[in-house]
């Protein structure tokens, strides 16, 4: 094991002299305290560590030990419903053992060492396996916790396997020429897990959200960005997915954030409950919170943290969205590491390296065939927070990102203003997914469903161009059949886009129940456009009880009920007609 | 700021000074951050802290100024300890310099304790959930972007607003304060002038709440450095009232904008490169560390609620200054200069104002059923009327439909009856009742934001027959 000695101390930035024989981005114990960083770049004799602690008090001359090994995470049973720093140590543990307050040198396993996990074999003595391969399960709340053999390992025999009550540490397997498999394995946080294949995402990740899945929808397996100035209501968007998409599993990276919001996470969460299957949504979660003012250092390493941990469960078939909030903080660690190490900077003070970090974290995401026998098919999507300063979003961090992604959800801070929440600008946002998706719209929802959508989108777009005559020459010099497209317009952005993520009814919307509203909408649309080529005013068609029962449909609990709205609101348009 | 002399060397290798950062040579056994004391010439001491060591070099930053600093005889003696201050109950009523001295030409403080200025990130488990609605008997405050206990909500000002007044206002109205002895506030002046720190002084005196407050004070003719502690030493004594003695604190710190010249200007003389504006990169992490210090902790009475204040730079809300406080903070006041050349009082603009924590802190219980929906409703109906004067100013006012020259009215009435209030202290009842006396002037089918069973029960219509 190398050992060195203290050079120089900058912030969160160490240089170690005679660390010769140390690897790139080995874990390193840094002074007496024992604080734990990584080497981030080697010189000569010298290392230079990022330290994921604060560094007050160090001294020149104090010793840093090499560990040899990557920051890893240890993954197995007990992950679900933990909340951990950015370095996978898990708060209450911390709390149990330092009070309130974090205090520094304190190691602490990930995962709890002495709860027992009942293991359930599913092979046998004798059967042959490799890296991937199933060896059994464990109930981890409604979860099936697979046991998978760890990638790296080459085929071999099972010489020994039982059911039983195993700790993540008792080996529950023995494999010849390789030895004991146990419950829990380790892998570097900074490389991704292996997969077979990737797999074209076809699939959309419903989110119960209006304008996500209507108009620009992610997919399973996808990427998603959401920028906005501050109050714009990124976090609430990041927790309203977290909330309500339709993954089996949920990774949240409070990355740089407020405390208080990670609190408010960890007191909801477990009261919440999930539309789909009935349990507490704590129970298919795990939190990593690195809040604003804990160490810099560990911020960086958050995102890579739970993105790990998310490839795991991927790996046992399941679909992980992993939500980070907010990217932008952890590219200001980098900023402020590499200002540190006197690096060159690139745009906005931002090492040059930034934009490759940044693509190498988000293709971590994918639906892929796992590894392992049997067909495993498992997706990580990402849905990344944006913090561009200003709003300005020609910044790096945005424009990068933006590169990367596949949806993009621009938030607005004139429609937060006016209190439009969601408040996801409907000129600037797309989905690069919306034509692989075609095909899963079409048959689980209607034939008539990308028209319906494509009309939609092509009145928002029209009504830009209205609103500018109408700040010109005022709304009276329009023509009736432009003034419906106002009022339609002005239907579709508050009764069907906005959406509050407070409301007990609305906070979650079904996508049928999406589907009808949209019908709704534009039967009122093509029924008032027909009455108005007829001669039909419209004032007549405004004055109808119909509009404020659009208004309200947000509030109607069934599909069905909006159903038949949309037919009476033909009805009576076309009622109207007659009269005349 | 307390120094210890146990354990400490001295030096008189000082090579290089420039602005407020002094390098010193071959320094031996000095830790990273801690605190040294510097004896110039004629005598005076001063102080100052480790930012940078290594085997050859110390970066000291001095917080009263590098002014008179020589390079042969001044003598720097690094104590061993990274930057305290001693706390104490006592300091209640007391007015201390900016790194914690007293400064009222009474006797130190007896401490009851000693803690590290740099404080420690509270660990998001052990965080309590804010949840306790404060009154400050601000309408617009209250009903539009409550505050809660625990929550820090800084005001965004201009140059020349009353951001102090309204200040001055909430600590003086606010219903924590109303609870009697369980109370505290930690004012915090960062490079204000004379004038301004004596209006707050004024103002606490003429409500009697003087010997509640702990006052940190460096005035704009202080030493600039001295800034980057003053805050910290500010919420350390804070914490110590709040967390050991359960008490309710409110701090006010103003102004956060002279805050980031002082962090700017030692950025600068270490050459380190710049961010935006000429801001160090690290000026999130650096603020995060002031702002990240309000909560309330599991298992403990007191709380920390905190108001920034800041002046937005020509009144531009993307400067980094306000831009960087916006992330941080759990929401944002914004006084508007238009507001305020029309005589409202206090002048805030709601449209960008927000209230990040307001959830927890209203409804049934708290406040009452109806406030979410209230709050909305107001905001979307200023909002369109607002949008509306843009539109008589291009095509006048005839051109409106009698529905929209009613929303212009509701916007006009919203700004001079609710926004502006002047010294009144509203109850949450009262702010709730004008809202809806406004909203009423409104077709009742306007009004989608709020629920129908909420509009038969609290609409004034309803309520008369």
């Amino acid at each position: 094991m190398v050992k060195g000695t203290i050079a120089r101390i900058s912030g969160p930035v160490v240089i170690a002299d005679a660390m010769r024989g140390s690897k790139m981005y080995d874990v390193v114990k840094v002074g007496e305290e024992a604080l734990s960083g990584e080497i981030i770049r080697l010189e000569g004799n010298q290392a230079v560590i990022q330290v994921y602690e604060d560094t007050t008090g160090l001294r020149i001359g104090e010793p840093v030990d090499n560990t040899g090994l990557p920051l890893s995470v240890e993954l197995g049973p007990g992950l679900i419903s933990s909340i951990y720093d950015g370095v996978q140590r898990p708060l209450p543990v911390l709390v149990e053992k330092s009070g309130s307050f974090i205090s520094r040198g304190i190691d602490v396993a990930g995962l709890d060492r002495s709860k027992k996990w009942t293991f359930l074999p599913s092979i046998k003595k004798g059967d042959r396996v490799a890296g991937g391969d199933v060896l059994g399960t464990v109930q981890e709340y409604h979860i099936t916790h697979k046991i998978m053999v760890p990638p790296d390992v080459p085929e071999s025999v099972v010489s020994g396997i039982e059911a039983g009550d195993y700790t993540v540490q008792e080996p529950v397997c023995h494999l010849e020429g390789t030895g004991p498999v146990t419950l829990m394995q380790k892998w570097p946080v900074r490389k991704g897990r292996p997969y077979r294949k990737k797999l074209d995402p076809t699939v959309p990740l419903l989110t119960g959200q209006r304008i996500f899945d209507s108009l620009f929808p992610l997919t399973k397996g996808g990427t998603a960005m959401i920028p906005g100035g501050f109050g714009t209501g990124k976090t609430v968007s990041e927790q309203t997915l977290a909330k309500w998409s339709d993954a089996q599993i949920i990774v949240y990276i409070g990355c740089g954030e407020r405390g208080n919001e990670m609190t408010d996470v960890l007191s909801e969460f477990p009261e919440l409950v999930d539309p789909r299957t009935g349990l507490p949504l704590m129970e298919r979660t795990i939190l990593v919170a690195n809040t604003s003012n804990m160490p810099v250092a560990a911020r960086e390493a958050s995102i890579y943290t739970g993105i790990t941990m998310g490839e795991y469960y991927r790996d046992m078939g399941y679909d992980v969205a992993l939500m980070a909030d907010s990217t932008s903080r952890w590219g200001e660690a980098l900023r402020e590491v590499s200002g540190r190490l006197e690096e060159m900077p690139g745009e906005e003070g931002y090492p040059a390296y930034l934009a490759t970090r940044l693509a190498a974290f988000y293709e971590r995401a994918g639906r892929v065939d796992c590894i392992g026998s049997g067909d495993r098919v498992g997706s990580v999507t990402i849905v990344g927070a944006v913090s561009p300063p200003g709003g300005d979003f020609s910044e790096p961090i945005t424009q990068n990102t933006l590169r990367i992604t596949g949806t993009f959800w621009a938030l607005d801070t004139n429609l937060a203003y006016r209190r439009h929440f969601p408040s996801v600008n409907w000129i600037k946002s797309y989905s690069l997914y919306i034509d692989s998706l075609n095909d899963w719209y079409l048959e689980n929802l209607g034939p008539d469903w990308e028209e319906l959508r494509d009309r939609m989108m092509y009145l928002l777009q029209k009504e830009v161009e209205l609103q500018e005559i109408v700040q010109l020459v005022g709304p009276d010099a329009l023509p009736e059949s432009e003034k419906a497209i106002l009022e339609v317009t002005r239907m579709i952005r508050e009764d069907f886009l906005q959406q509050s993520a407070y409301s007990d009814t609305d906070s979650f919307c079904p996508l049928d129940k999406q589907y009808w509203m949209l019908k709704a909408i534009q039967s009122y649309d093509s029924a008032m456009n027909n009455a108005i080529e007829r001669g039909v005013g419209l004032k007549q068609v405004s004055l109808l009880p119909l509009r404020s029962e659009i208004a309200r449909m947000k509030e109607l609990g069934s599909a069905g009920e909006i159903q038949a709205l949309a037919e009476r609101i033909k009805t009576s348009i076309d009622a109207l007609e007659a009269e005349r | 700021m307390r120094s210890d002399p146990l354990m400490s060397r001295d030096y008189r290798t000082i090579n290089y000074v420039s602005g407020p950062i002094m390098f010193v040579q071959n320094p031996i056994g000095v830790s990273y951050g801690e605190t040294a004391r510097i004896t110039l010439p004629d005598g005076e001491i001063r102080t100052g802290q480790v930012l940078d060591i290594s085997r050859e070099m110390a970066v000291v930053q001095v917080f009263e100024g590098t002014s008179g600093v020589d390079n042969s005889v001044t003598n720097i003696r690094f104590t061993g300890e990274a930057a305290q201050i001693d706390v104490s109950i006592d300091m209640l009523g007391r007015i201390f310099n900016g790194v914690g001295l007293p400064r009222d030409g009474r006797p130190n403080i007896i401490p009851e304790d000693t803690v590290d200025i740099a404080g420690t990130a509270i660990n998001p488990y052990a965080r309590d959930k804010p949840s306790d609605f404060i009154q400050t008997g601000v309408s617009a405050i209250d009903a539009l972007n409550t505050l809660v206990r625990g929550q820090k909500l800084p005001i965004f000002s201009g140059s020349g607003l009353p951001a102090n007044q309204l200040a001055a206002q909430i600590a003086r109205q606010s219903r924590v304060l109303g609870e009697g002895e369980q109370f505290a506030v930690v004012f915090v002046a960062m490079g204000i002038t004379y004038k301004e720190a004596s209006f707050f002084m004024n103002d606490f005196e003429r409500t009697g709440a003087l010997e509640r407050v702990v006052f940190f004070m460096n005035l704009a003719d202080d030493p600039t450095i001295e800034r980057i502690a003053t805050p910290r030493c500010a919420l350390s004594v804070a914490e110590y009232l709040a967390f050991t003695h359960n008490l309710h604190v409110l701090v006010i710190l103003t102004d956060m904008t002279n805050y980031c010249e002082a962090l700017r200007e030692i950025s600068t003389a270490r050459e380190e490169v710049p961010g935006r504006r000429g801001y160090p990169g690290y000026m999130y992490t650096d603020r995060a560390s002031i702002y990240g210090r309000a909560g309330r902790m599991n298992g403990k009475t007191g709380s920390i609620t905190q108001i920034p204040i800041l002046t937005m730079p020509d009144d531009d809300i993307t400067h980094p200054v306000p831009d960087l406080t916006g992330y941080i903070t759990e929401g944002q006041i914004v006084l508007s200069r238009d507001l305020f050349r029309r005589g409202a009082e206090p002048p805030i603009d709601s449209l960008p104002c927000l209230s990040r924590l307001m959830n927890l802190g209203i409804g049934p219980g708290k406040t009452r059923e109806d406030h979410r929906n209230v709050a909305d409703q107001l905001y979307a109906s200023y909002a369109y009327g607002r949008d509306l004067r843009r539109l008589v100013a291009i095509v006048g006012e005839e051109a409106l439909t009698e529905l929209d020259k009613k929303y212009l009215s509701f916007a006009d009435q919203f700004e001079r009856r609710f926004i502006s209030q002047g010294d009144e202290n509203r109850s949450i009842e009262q702010t709730l009742a004008l809202g809806w006396d406004l909203m009423a002037s409104l077709p009742e089918d306007e009004l989608k934001r709020i629920k129908v069973e909420y509009i038969k029960r609290y609409h004034p219509s309803y309520r008369a027959g």
